[in-house]
């Protein structure tokens, strides 16, 4: 029997903390009239230092040392890279890198 | 913000093309694992607007029936802990957009980040209806497809093995794009050295958070150095 009582309060939990990690730093920083400097600097910046962060995130449980070695993921990003900076079209690289991944995940290794 | 228009909705479908697409497809795998755990259709779609985020969801589920709340709320922190880097980066593009960015804030996940923090919007659209849109397409792709997952159940399944790949491919490009288009490169490197080197540390799991305090860190000291030479961006 599915305590769905329990089910809802861990969702309105799980749902206020995720929020929170997304409003905070809002409520902190952003109510004046003005958004403090270094905060405006953090902004600009930081999303140049987020996509790698979010990369590495993306790979974290690959495992480097046991087989296939991350060689589907490095050949598919290499594709990615190259088809970007051949076609500057990110929908394009996008689909070429992931159907190469799958069939690379699913049928070679 | 003004009437949307039809080239707003265009520019936004664009965007969000790749995004929705995959977040259908990640959405119809939860949805179907939360059936086969007891929660149907409706409890996929709540969790969609409630917690809305697909990492935070996933590990959700098998807390769900019988997990201790204390450890839900850590769980959900640690994991969703990022967001935090995201909105204050966020507070100022979005400090002109009055009620709504209250919208834009609760649904900034790592996608809709990507692709509303870069410094290349597309041309001659109304800025403010293009980030309504883009947030709300991908929000709903992921809602809608976790819907599709646990109302269909198997009648859908396929082998979507390495579809989230698509994410990591997108998040790639737009590193690229940065990469070209800066001159500095201390960010792009802070971020990639900083995260890399915490995962081999502290493992997969809290790996996130000494990352960014150590990518707000850098960027704070290296603040002279980076503005002096142009910065890494041009808004």
């Amino acid at each position: 029997m599915i305590d769905y009582k329990h089910a809802m309060i861990i969702i309105l939990v799980m749902g206020l903390m995720t929020l929170a990690t997304r409003i905070l730093p809002v409520l902190i920083f952003g109510r004046g009239e003005k958004v403090p400097d270094y905060i405006l600097y953090l902004g600009r910046v930081v999303p140049y230092t987020a996509m790698g962060l979010l990369i590495v995130y993306c790979l974290k449980d690959v495992q480097v040392l046991e087989s296939p070695h991350a060689l589907p993921e490095i050949i598919s990003l290499a594709v990615v890279v190259l088809t970007y900076l051949w076609k500057r079209n990110s929908i394009l690289s996008v689909v070429i890198g992931t159907v190469l991944y799958m069939v690379l995940v699913q049928m070679v290794f | 913000m003004g009437k949307i228009t039809k080239t707003d909705v265009k520019a936004a479908f664009k965007t969000s093309l790749p995004i929705m697409v995959t977040f259908v497809v990640l959405g119809i795998g939860y949805g179907l694992l939360m059936q086969k755990n007891g929660f149907g259709p409706v409890w996929s779609f709540a969790s969609g607007l409630i917690i809305f985020s697909g990492t935070v969801q996933f590990v959700s589920i098998s807390m769900l029936g019988s997990g201790s709340i204390i450890m839900a709320a850590v769980t959900a922190l640690m994991v969703a802990a990022r967001h935090i880097f995201f909105s204050i980066s966020m507070i100022g593009r979005y400090r002109t957009e009055g009620k709504r960015k209250w919208y834009l804030f609760y649904a900034l996940c790592d996608e809709t980040y990507a692709m509303l923090s870069r410094d290349d919007q597309p041309a001659g659209v109304n800025i403010s209806a293009y980030r309504l849109l883009v947030t709300l397409f991908d929000q709903s792709a992921w809602v809608i497809g976790s819907v599709l997952g646990g109302w269909l159940g198997t009648a859908l399944t396929f082998n979507s093995t390495g579809i989230d790949f698509a994410m990591t491919a997108l998040f790639t490009t737009v590193f690229v794009e940065q990469w070209i288009s800066s001159k500095n490169h201390i960010p792009a490197i802070t971020g990639v050295a900083a995260t890399l080197l915490c995962r081999l540390i502290f493992g997969p799991e809290i790996f996130l958070i000494p990352a960014m305090v150590i990518i707000i860190a850098t960027l704070t000291l290296m603040r002279g150095k980076i503005e002096q030479e142009g910065g890494a961006v041009n808004d």
